[in-house]
């Protein structure tokens, strides 16, 4: 069957993107942000995911105000990166897996959740910055990717125990599917940030860290933790805070499973206008 | 019943909610055309006469061209729409983000390197932080860029 192996959970900050892709990431504001990413580089070469779930939102490019969707699962064989306005990043296209994909979709909807099924879209930072973080610059990603978009623009956002419940009922889906397949899950946004009004610029080390030591440890609890707090304390796009629920919430130690292995833990300070935050989550086999 | 807003006690802050979004659905809209190359270039050679293909109120257009971000998102845009206007004129996030505050970009820069903004006492109206009412424009130039 397929199995989630692990989870990865990281910032996706534009600027990280094109630092990497203007070759700055050596320059002294950066060369600290992308070390890091070092451990995660070597650890993911030896892990060998088939498919990576990859939990992201779309910052109004694939989804404008003409719709816009809680949670959206991509189904589709490929993707484009997107044209944010500074043209499309120069990374490889991203290629989806269309029958896990589908299958998860069937599993989590009939489980209560429903999902919006995405053929056709081009995909953003959000996706494509995780990606560069975790594989560097190779001429192909070496997996499939499946990607599941989250609205955290327009309020109300998911809640953290909703984002919760779903990352259990994917990995439910996962595992009932009858492929030999290595999947990861990866959250991604955050951390503590807010790009707009007098209150730009608004970082929250103590509260950042403090939502690391409890995504860890006690997940649950942290579910129950309100939209207001997080806006209020981790700033109005710290919200994107939530999509590392639906990662953490598809570990073992969930559904009863021995606590997951910390291989990784990263916080730096800043990345532009936001607090970049890094854990590598592996289930214990 | 009036809806459940926990967030209007938030200083420097508009969440950008359904009625937000209802306020600048053209706003947005507008700001998402110029992802498409051909619409920044006509965008850029008579600005007014673009906007003014769009359903959208005088104010919205004079906040746009004014390059007024608070007032844009005061009147119901959002900062990820209004990103494109950034990237149409050349700006980083840095940059647009910093805009909103009154702080030269140097000074803005300064501040996230030195490890950003407080929260403390910028959690609620009324309390004394930098990014309360009182405290506005922040910086040295006081807005005059």
């Amino acid at each position: 069957m397929a199995r989630i192996t692990a989870s990865v959970y990281t910032s996706h900050v534009p600027a990280i993107g094109a630092a990497l892709d203007l070759g700055k990431a050596q320059e002294p504001y950066w060369q600290p942000l992308f070390a890091g990413y070092d451990y995660g580089k070597e650890w993911i070469k030896e892990q060998k995911p088939d498919v990576i779930f990859l939990v992201y939102n779309d910052h109004a490019t694939a989804f404008s105000l003409d719709f816009i969707p809680t949670f959206a699962i991509g189904t589709g064989a490929e993707y484009q990166p997107a044209d944010e306005g500074w043209g499309p990043r120069p990374v490889p296209k991203v290629m989806g897996h269309p029958q896990l994909a589908a299958h998860i979709a069937q599993s989590v909807i009939q489980d209560d959740f429903d999902l919006t099924i995405v053929n056709k879209m081009d995909v953003d930072h959000g996706l494509t910055v995780p990606l560069s973080l975790m594989f560097g610059q190779p001429e192909a990603w070496p997996c499939a990717v499946i990607p599941f978009a989250v609205n955290v623009v327009q309020y109300p956002v998911p809640s953290g125990r909703r984002c919760f419940q779903l990352g259990q009922a994917i990995r439910r889906a996962v595992e009932s599917f009858d492929g030999d397949l290595n999947v990861q899950i990866w959250g991604t946004g955050g951390m503590s940030h807010q790009l707009q009004g007098p209150r730009a610029g608004l970082i929250n080390k103590e509260w950042d860290n403090a939502f690391l030591d409890r995504l860890i440890a006690d997940p649950a609890g942290l579910a129950e933790v309100p939209h207001i707090d997080y806006v209020r304390e981790a700033g109005s796009e710290g919200i994107e805070l939530v999509m590392w629920l639906i990662a953490r919430g598809a570990m073992s130690d969930v559904a009863g499973g021995p606590a997951p292995e910390v291989k990784q833990r990263f916080y730096h300070v800043p990345a532009s206008n936001t607090a970049v935050g890094h854990l590598i989550l592996e289930n214990k086999q | 019943m009036a809806l459940n807003k926990p967030y209007l006690d938030l200083p420097g802050t508009t969440i950008f909610d359904a009625e937000q979004s209802r306020k600048g659905y053209w706003l947005n809209q507008f700001c998402m055309s110029l992802m498409k190359a051909d619409n920044r270039a006509r965008f850029k050679a008579d600005e007014r006469a673009y906007l003014d293909e769009w359903a959208m109120s005088e104010e919205q257009k004079q906040a746009v061209l004014d390059r007024d971000l608070n007032r844009c998102i005061a009147l119901g845009g959002n900062i990820y729409f209004l990103a494109k206007i950034g990237a149409t004129d050349g700006k980083s996030f840095q940059q647009m983000a910093g805009s909103m505050t009154g702080m030269t970009e140097e000074e803005y820069r300064d501040m996230m390197l030195g490890g950003g903004r407080s929260a403390e006492g910028n959690r609620y109206l009324g309390e004394d932080g930098d990014a309360q009412p009182q405290h506005q424009p922040q910086g040295k130039s006081k807005g005059s860029n």
